[in-house]
This record gives structure tokens, C-alpha cells and sequence, in this order.
């Protein structure tokens, strides 16, 4: 895949909405070939979803997401599955296979999609459980393993296809700081050695700050800010500060929406 | 009122979008079906191992007191007629036409159904089918079809074996124990079991199997990712297969009748 | 790997027993013989009263089952049932004044039709039809009938 324009995945006008909630409207968001791009944004705002989106597990109601240059929403299932297989994907909690050892879950996707000799298949295994650091662990079940090292196993599995594009969904939470350091450096190398283009999905600005490249700020359906995570740090909107800084009050409200506090509590909110 | 009457449509309306829902889904899983007997028949076989080897024990152990009880019911009350020797018949046509299907399903449903659709179900809540979709693997092919599969072959040999041990537990109470004549106990049996009485067995236990395979398979695949809704999911696999047995029992006997 | 051989020997292990006992079921439950000819020829026969006599029950001769029962239905002209019967094509020299009779095989088995033969030269074919024949044994009517002749013969 040679890069005819630096631009390797542009979403234009992208409207979702899950029964009558509105969770995208008038979305544009462009990420550059061979770089690291955050998507950050106060929880409950459909991060994951947009992730679902430009991996096409959902569609949009309006808008269009390019990949290469090709409208996803026009392909056919197959073809849809060998864009896929241009995709590495980290999910929250690794997603292993759990009937599988940890050898076999990284083979996993080698086995399904090529027909190389088992003597190949061992070779590409251990070399990539090798550059997340887990060659020793590849006889364990992923029961066995702790939240860092099950996720490490995940990357090396979403690597095993040599894809373009890794996307990590939530990467750092829920580590301890050591795990964490691994994981962002894993991120960092991965990108720069690899010439991978990656798209990171968190709300932790301090270790998003020190990985990407750039940060995307999303906030009521829309992309409140972006730029560089120190053009962020210095934007002077009241949204991006609120969440940068994580203050608790700010336009995005501490209360969910609720009906009026003093009717509800005297029970006039009954028709 | 017209709450009543909303409610009642909207219930029934769902219901039968729900049915619509599970015949696709069988439909689904049928034409998936031969490129993965053709090409991964090794997923199936480990799900057989799963669903059926690993049943194994309980419907052996169940199989021997159904039959077991069945020899000692048959022979008390047929004792009061003087037709002791007429037991072999009674409990062979028991468990070939009847009990052994319909209970074989029963213990299918509360061990491999069970098994099968809190598995499905807690690879969705832990994100596993959906980083198979995104490994460009489809999960109706790679994970479901071969346990549905698994679980369609395994019951009638289920249903085979249970029958076979009922049959021994009956022999050992009424024949062993009871002082029947064994010769009566085969003769009668063979006297008056028709092939025809064997093929009803088998009919109805692949059709048992389908359905309760493809019940837990749905019920997996539906839950709701959380652990209680996998939790949920698994109760309803037994209730409901439990239910859709006994009354395609009734409806398979009713029209080989 | 080793797992897998081990899953693949439970597996084949499991579907051996399961065969076995199919198998078991088919042959040692049921009765060994069983009418199964491709080339028949039917015959007709009419009893005063045919008990329980069903559809698929056996024909014998001297014990071993030629053929079978195809219909059981009352024939209105006659007043009394007609019996349709085919028989396997290889016995096609049964005299045609044989007589046809509803036995019960046990004290509460099946019913089935037993021929007895005649002395005819000329042998059933497709079509004919058994003139003697022999009503099922009524047990009410064997006691009823029993009891009169006790009735009349303690006198």
C-alpha cells in the first residue's frame, strides 16, 4: 500500500444517533498517514463508537468515512474483510480468546487468513510475542495472565498481520504506572519502527500528551478542539480546558440531565 | 385500557419479530454449515468432544436409574396382572420412543446448552467475537456454526448410549434382582419393538438436538454482555429448550402416530 | 498439541459408543424377522371377524412370515371385513384353497394371519382371493360359549 495522499482516513459530516440520542453530528475529523492520533473526550461521548464507526461494526445514519480513498460504506462484505485485515486493534481488555493459549491466540489471525507451515506461522509468533516482551509466556492461558500482559499479548496478535493502521481502544486504563510505561512505549515503537499509522482512543491526558502526535478533543458530538497535545494544553476553550485540567465544573456538567431538582422532589413530575 | 391493548400488541409484536429473528439466525447457520464441515472439521470435531464426550457421564449415570426405576415400576404393576415377563417390552418401548429423547434433551440442555451459550455468551461480553470481526473472522462461521454443529451430532448418539445403559439398569433390576426370565425379558422386547419404534427415537432425537443446540448457539450470541445478562441467557436456554422439547415431543408423537 | 490428540481420541472414542449402541438398538431390540420383499402380490380375504387385527401385521405359514397385512377395512356389500394382503413373490405356489386364519401369537400378543395349505392345483395369485377363512378367536365369546356348554353339560 503505497500512500497516494497523506491523509488516510477522513470522516466528513458524520451523523449517528442510537434511538433518539444524537451521539455524532457534523463530525470531521482527518488522521494523517504514519502518525499517532488521539481521540480524547470526557467519558460517554462515543469514542468507542467512532471506533466502531471507521471499523464499520456500526454505520452512520449521514456522512461518509474514507479509508484510502474509498467510501467504506460501499463495500461489499469481503471486501470489508480485507480492509479489516489491514486493521490491528487493541480492545479495553484485550479481547484473547480464552479457549486458546496465548501462542495460539497471536497465530490466530495467521491461521484463519494464510496458509503458511506451522515451522512460518511459529517463526512470526515468537518474533512478535518477542517485541512485546512475552516470548516466555507463550505456553500460558490468558486466565493466567495480568491486565498489562494480556494487553501486550492483544498487541502482538494485532500486529501479527503487519497491518496499516493499529487502533487502541482505551490503552492505559487501568494499569499500574510500570504496565503503563510499557504500554506507551509499545505504542511509540510500534509506529515509529514499523511506519504504522495509529489512532489512540483515551481520556488520560498526561499519557496521551507524551505519546501523540496529534489529539483530537471531542465533546457534545462534535470535535471541540485539535491539535498538537500542547496547542491543546494552551487552547483557550472552555470545554478543552475543563477537560485538560479535569475540573469538575465547566460547561460539561456535573449533573446527567435530569428533570427540575425542586418538582421532582415534590412529586409534581408525575402527568 | 388502551394501555392494556398497546401493551398486548407490542408484546405480541415482539414475539414474533423475535421468532422471525431465530429462523434467520437458523438459516444463518445452515449455510455457513458446509464450507465449515468441508474445510475446519477439526473446529467440529472438538465441539462433538465438547458437547458430547463430555455429557457423557451424566447421561450414563441418569440413563441407569431411569432405566433402572423403569424395571422396577414395570415390574411391580406388571406383576399385579401376572405380565412380569412383558417388563423387556414395556422399558424398551419407553426409552426408545419417549424417555430417552425427551430426558437425553433435558440433561443436553442443562449441561452442553448451558455450557455453550454461557461460553458465546461471555466471549461478546468480553469483546472476544467482536476482535474476531475486527481479525476479519467471521464469528457466525468460526464460533457458532461449529457448536451448533457439534451439538446436532452429538445428540442422537447421546440419545443412543442413554437408551442402551436404561436398558442395561432395567435387565439388572428386573432380570438380576427381580428373577424375571431373561429369555422372557428379550423376547417380549424383540417380539414387540419394531424398527419402525428405533426410528422414531432417532427422528426425534436430531430433531431435539437442533433445536436445543440452536437455542443455546442464539441464546449466547443474544445475551446482553454483562454478566448478568450472560447469566440470564443461560437460565433461558434451559427453560426454553426444556419447553420447545416437550411440546415438539408431543407434536413428533402425534403425527408418527 | 497434545490436547488436541487427546480431544480427537474422546471425540472418536465417543462417536465408536455411540454407534455401537445405535447399532445395538437396532439389531437386538427389535424382532428379527421382518417382512422386507420387493416383488409381491396381493391377495384378498374376508372375515366374519378380524379382532384386533391391524394394518402391517404379519402373514405367516408354518411359522415364518411371507408376507403382510396392507389394508383392514368393512366391506359394505358383504357385511364383513375385507383383508387385503400381499405376499413375497417367491412363494408363488400356495395352493389357492388354503385357509386363512387370525391367530394371536402370545396370550396377549399381536394378532397376525396364519395359512394353512390345501390341496389345490391351482396356486393364489395377483388378485385372487382366500375363501376359507377363519375369524379371530373373541375371548368373550370363547368364555360366553364355555360357560353355556358348562351350563348344559352339569346337568
Amino acid at each position: 500500500m503505497d500512500g497516494t495522499s497523506e491523509n488516510l482516513i477522513e470522516i466528513i459530516d458524520l451523523k449517528y444517533s442510537r434511538g433518539s440520542r444524537v451521539i455524532f453530528e457534523d463530525l470531521n475529523l482527518t488522521i494523517k498517514r504514519g502518525e499517532i492520533t488521539a481521540l480524547m473526550g470526557p467519558s460517554g461521548t462515543g469514542k468507542t463508537t467512532l471506533l466502531r464507526l471507521i471499523t464499520r461494526q456500526l454505520v452512520p445514519q449521514q456522512g461518509a468515512i474514507y479509508i484510502n480513498g474509498v467510501d467504506i460504506a460501499t463495500l461489499t462484505q469481503q471486501e470489508l474483510y480485507q480492509l479489516r485485515q489491514q486493521f490491528g486493534m487493541l480492545f479495553q481488555n484485550g479481547a484473547l480468546l480464552t479457549d486458546l493459549n496465548v501462542f495460539e491466540n497471536v497465530a490466530f489471525p495467521l491461521r484463519e487468513h494464510t496458509k503458511l507451515t506451522n515451522r512460518l506461522i511459529r517463526h512470526v509468533v515468537l518474533t512478535k510475542l518477542h517485541a512485546v516482551g512475552l516470548r516466555g509466556a507463550a505456553d500460558m492461558m490468558p486466565a493466567e495472565l495480568s491486565g498489562g500482559m494480556a494487553r501486550r499479548v492483544a498487541l502482538a496478535r494485532a500486529m501479527v498481520m503487519d497491518p496499516e493502521i493499529l487502533i487502541y481502544d482505551e490503552p492505559f486504563v487501568g494499569l499500574d504506572p510500570i504496565s503503563m510505561g510499557v504500554i506507551v512505549r509499545l505504542v511509540r515503537r510500534m509506529n515509529d519502527a514499523l511506519g504504522i499509522t495509529s489512532i489512540v482512543v483515551s481520556h488520560d491526558v498526561a499519557e496521551v500528551s507524551t505519546v501523540a502526535d496529534r489529539s483530537y478533543l471531542i465533546s457534545d458530538g462534535k470535535v471541540a478542539a485539535s491539535g498538537s497535545p500542547d496547542e491543546l494544553k494552551t487552547a483557550n476553550s472552555e470545554v478543552v480546558r475543563q477537560f485538560m485540567h479535569g475540573m469538575a465544573d465547566g460547561p460539561v456538567a456535573f449533573h446527567f440531565e435530569a428533570p427540575n431538582y425542586a418538582e421532582q422532589l415534590l412529586g409534581r413530575d408525575s402527568e | 385500557m388502551r394501555a392494556l391493548i398497546r401493551d398486548t400488541y407490542d408484546t405480541v409484536h415482539e414475539f414474533v419479530r423475535t421468532f422471525g429473528a431465530f429462523q434467520l439466525f437458523f438459516l444463518r447457520l445452515l449455510r455457513h454449515s458446509p464450507r465449515i464441515v468441508m474445510r475446519r472439521p477439526g473446529l467440529v470435531v472438538t465441539q462433538i468432544y465438547n458437547s458430547g464426550a463430555l455429557s457423557l457421564v451424566i447421561i450414563m449415570v441418569c440413563g441407569f436409574f431411569v432405566g433402572g426405576v423403569l424395571g422396577l415400576q414395570g415390574y411391580s404393576n406388571l406383576a399385579r396382572f401376572n405380565a412380569e415377563d412383558s417388563v423387556g417390552a414395556v422399558v424398551a418401548l419407553a426409552l426408545l420412543k419417549e424417555l430417552g429423547p425427551v430426558i437425553t434433551a433435558l440433561l443436553f440442555a442443562g449441561r452442553a446448552g448451558t455450557a455453550l451459550s454461557s461460553e458465546i455468551g461471555l466471549m461478546k461480553a468480553t469483546d472476544q467475537l467482536s476482535a474476531m470481526e475486527m481479525m476479519a473472522v467471521n464469528p457466525v462461521r468460526r464460533i457458532l456454526v461449529p457448536r451448533f454443529l457439534g451439538g446436532v451430532v452429538a445428540m442422537p448418539f447421546l440419545v443412543a448410549i442413554f437408551t442402551c445403559i436404561g436398558l442395561f439398569g432395567a435387565h439388572i433390576v428386573s432380570v438380576d434382582l427381580l428373577g424375571v426370565d431373561v429369555g422372557a425379558f428379550w423376547q417380549q422386547m424383540q417380539a414387540s419393538v419394531d424398527i419402525n419404534d428405533v426410528r422414531e427415537g432417532v427422528i426425534k432425537s436430531f430433531v431435539f438436538g437442533v433445536v436445543v443446540s440452536l437455542l443455546a448457539v442464539w441464546e449466547g450470541y443474544n445475551a446482553i454482555p454483562t454478566a448478568e445478562g450472560v447469566g440470564r441467557a443461560t437460565t433461558r436456554t434451559v427453560v426454553i429448550s426444556a419447553i420447545a422439547v416437550l411440546i415438539l415431543d408431543f407434536m413428533i408423537t402425534a403425527v408418527m402416530l | 498439541m497434545q490436547q488436541t490428540r487427546s480431544v480427537e481420541i474422546g471425540t472418536g472414542l465417543f462417536v465408536l459408543l455411540g454407534m455401537s449402541a445405535l447399532f445395538f438398538l437396532t439389531t437386538q431390540t427389535t424382532g428379527g424377522e421382518k417382512f422386507s420383499a420387493v416383488e409381491t402380490y396381493e391377495v384378498e380375504a374376508h372375515f366374519e371377524n378380524i379382532g384386533s387385527l391391524k394394518s402391517r401385521a404379519p402373514v405367516a405359514m408354518s411359522g415364518i412370515t411371507i408376507g403382510r397385512v396392507t389394508s383392514v377395512s368393512f366391506d359394505p356389500l358383504t357385511l364383513d371385513a375385507k383383508v387385503m394382503l400381499v405376499i413375497d413373490s417367491q412363494y408363488d405356489q400356495i395352493p389357492d384353497d388354503s385357509d386363512a386364519s387370525i391367530l394371536t401369537s402370545g396370550l396377549l400378543g399381536s394378532q397376525y394371519i396364519g395359512l394353512q395349505a390345501g390341496g389345490s392345483e391351482t396356486y393364489l395369485e395377483d388378485g385372487s382371493e382366500i375363501y376359507f377363512t377363519q375369524s379371530a378367536i373373541v375371548l368373550e365369546n370363547l368364555i360366553g360359549k364355555f360357560l353355556v356348554n358348562a351350563g348344559s353339560g352339569g346337568d
